[in-house]
């Protein structure tokens, strides 16, 4: 019998395979009395060699896939399996106490785990998690459990997992992962973004997937629609691959839209943009036909580090984008840290509401060093191409002035300096805070553009935390209140003679689109893979005929009015 | 047996990649090498005897070597510290 399981659809297209399952392996360390510690000895330096090998392969697919950067954490984790304090602790507890290989290694790793887990610093305690990490791996071969990590993955699977980390997705082979579905996330979680990124189907958030499937089961993860089918039968694998195979051919048909501009039925213009998060995807970008980078999420180089990334590395980052972009707009936000994204490194005191508190712009106008150098490296990335930037969660104008102050501050300084810089840099705001949607008509008399960042614009106008699933109701793009924040920012810009974006997840989203384009929107910035898809709606879309709606849909009183009326007309 | 004194000038101290490389350098020799720090001495060989210690900018420390090759052992090391920016 088959069984669908239902979840967030996370990135589009239709996989079958076997089931992989990723699970930390449960390790049961028995304690027992040796006499022959040199075997036992032995014992332990085979499960280090092999351990070694292991993280070895994965460090230089890292290397390969991801950059020196990220894989410099795996460097570590190889010379804890060296390191003499940890190595040679176990083996004098194997020959003193005449204790076996597995409670030898788990005290002493224990021991190191406490100890930098009760250190007073944000950054050791992470570091707990890296030995307890390694200590696993060798535990586990001790024991000869399985430990499946993805980079042990050798024949087309499917992942199934609770959720995939960072250094999960690191170690993914793209020609074995055909796709995957977690118990946890949703679309923006970090799993969802990967696998769009990645170009691969991904369901998420199935609650279950992990309990309810075994190793090696067939699975069809569909990620057009949100489903994952376990044990399917004969017709429904038929059905899935006729699925696959129109979804493959539609793609076809968009692929024939990558060089062309994006035109409404009645010849209105929009910028179709996309975002990204590192120079990396810039070839997504240019492969899916984006018209520019709508936003560039700087906060990427500031992560998964241990200390800020110096003005050089940062102007290397933005001239690569500027450059590859080759003259096409490219929105560059300055760092937006705080609320669900930390970084250690800074040392910032716990708040007890992070998403209303010390982040993004506010904490770049008082930590100005480090805004002074993200600035610095914008300046001198900008001759390279076609740079806007962009300044996020603000809430006043006085943020914004202050912002752009320090600007024209660092600008003159490089000027005076003999360093070139563009003069034809625009400077605009993310609008996401309601106060500043309200305010939009006073703000386009100052800035060049505004980018309605929609995800927290609707957290912050529905006062409802997009991380508390418990509230997830609330999570409203079509609300008519949302969209009329949205018309407000829209019908400021263009009466200031600017241009209103939207770089949100609602800006690639079907059902969004025509309305948005009846309201006017000048520039759409979406996942990479959702351009054609967009570029192909709306063309068949009559801009004139959609905005003769507008007045009713702005009337309409609940969500579920807006979204019935945008299925049956556009 | 060989040693030298040095100023921490990296801004973050001594962390993770920095630490990584120093750890990896003293590897490479067969001479005992320590590290002196705040009062305490751990072996420069053992990446969570330095991490543990938790260095932080502006602070002095001091590396130590004995053996056959300790004079090699610190100047390989005093070239990672200056070429990783880490203390002088």
């Amino acid at each position: 019998m088959s069984e669908k399981i239902s979840g967030i659809a996370a990135s589009a297209g239709i996989a079958i395979a076997k089931a992989f399952v990723l699970q930390n392996p449960e390790l049961k360390i028995e304690r027992k009395s040796i006499s022959d510690s040199a075997s036992e000895i032995e014992r332990f330096e085979a499960a280090l060699k092999v351990s070694k090998e292991e993280l070895s392969v994965i460090k230089e697919k890292a290397n390969k896939e991801l950059g020196e950067d990220k894989a410099a954490i795996f460097a570590a984790h190889l010379l804890v399996l060296s390191d003499p304090e940890l190595v040679d602790a176990v083996k004098q507890k194997i020959e003193n106490e005449k204790v076996n290989a597995e409670a030898a290694m788990d005290d002493v790793s224990s021991m190191f785990i406490n100890m930098f887990e009760s250190m007073d610093n944000e950054y050791m305690k992470e570091r707990a998690a890296d030995i307890r990490d390694v200590s696993k791996r060798v535990l586990a071969h001790l024991l000869n459990v399985t430990f499946t990590t993805p980079a042990s993955i050798t024949e087309e699977v499917v992942i199934l997992a609770e959720d995939l980390t960072p250094s999960d997705t690191a170690q993914l082979n793209r020609n074995f992962v055909k796709g995957f579905a977690t118990d946890i996330g949703g679309r923006t979680s970090h799993s969802a973004i990967m696998s769009r990124s990645m170009e691969i189907p991904a369901v998420v958030g199935t609650k279950t997937i992990t309990e309810n499937v075994e190793n090696g089961v067939m699975v069809i993860i569909d990620g057009l629609d949100g489903h994952v089918i376990v044990n399917p039968t004969e017709d429904e694998i038929a059905t899935y691959e006729e699925k696959q195979k129109q979804y493959q051919k539609q793609k076809a048909e968009w692929a024939k839209l990558v060089n062309e501009k994006t035109f409404s039925s009645d010849s209105v213009q929009v910028e179709l943009a996309a975002n990204i998060g590192t120079p990396a995807d810039v070839k997504g970008v240019l492969e899916n036909g984006a018209e520019g980078v709508g936003l560039y999420r700087t906060e990427f180089l500031y992560m998964g580090r241990d200390q800020l990334p110096t003005e050089e590395e940062q102007f290397k980052a933005y001239s690569e984008v500027l450059q590859k972009m080759e003259g096409k707009p490219v929105v560059i936000r300055t760092l937006d840290i705080g609320g669900d994204k930390e970084l250690p490194y800074l040392n910032l005191p716990k708040e007890l509401n992070p998403f209303l508190g010390f982040r993004a712009i506010r904490l770049c106008l008082e930590e100005q060093e480090i805004f002074r150098t993200q600035l610095r490296a914008l300046l001198r990335a900008s001759q390279y191409g076609n740079l806007k930037i962009m300044f996020p969660m603000i809430a006043t104008l006085g943020e914004f002035r202050a912002a752009k102050g320090i600007l024209l501050e660092e600008k003159e300084k490089l000027v005076s300096e003999g360093i070139e810089v563009s003069e034809s840099i625009e400077v605009g705001i993310m609008v996401e805070i309601p106060s500043t949607a309200v305010m939009a008509d006073t703000f386009a008399k100052e800035v060049d553009f505004f980018s309605i960042g929609t995800n927290d614009l609707i957290q912050y106008t529905m006062a409802a935390d997009r991380m508390n699933e418990q509230v997830s109701y609330l999570y409203q793009p079509y609300n008519p209140a949302i969209l009329r924040l949205v018309k407000m920012v829209i019908d400021a810009a263009h009466k200031e003679g600017k241009w209103a974006g939207m770089c949100g997840e609602m800006a690639g989203d079907p059902i969004a689109i025509p309305i948005l384009l009846g309201l006017g929107l000048d520039e759409f910035s979406m996942s990479a893979t959702s351009v054609l898809p967009a570029r192909s709606q709306i063309l068949s879309l009559s801009k004139e005929k959609i905005s003769a709606h507008m007045d009713e849909i702005l009337q309409m009183e609940t969500m579920e009015d807006v979204v019935k009326f945008a299925e049956e007309n556009f | 047996m060989a040693e030298k004194t040095f100023k921490v000038t990296s801004e973050s101290g001594i962390h993770a990649r920095p630490a990584t490389t120093l750890v990896n350098q003293a590897g490479q020799f067969s001479s005992d090498i320590t590290l002196d720090y705040n009062g305490k001495s751990v072996n420069l060989k053992s990446i969570m005897g330095v991490m543990s210690l938790g260095i932080q900018q502006g602070s002095s420390i001091v590396i130590k070597a004995e053996g056959s090759d300790a004079d090699e052992a610190i100047a390989a090391l005093e070239n990672v510290m200056k070429k990783e920016g880490l203390g002088e």
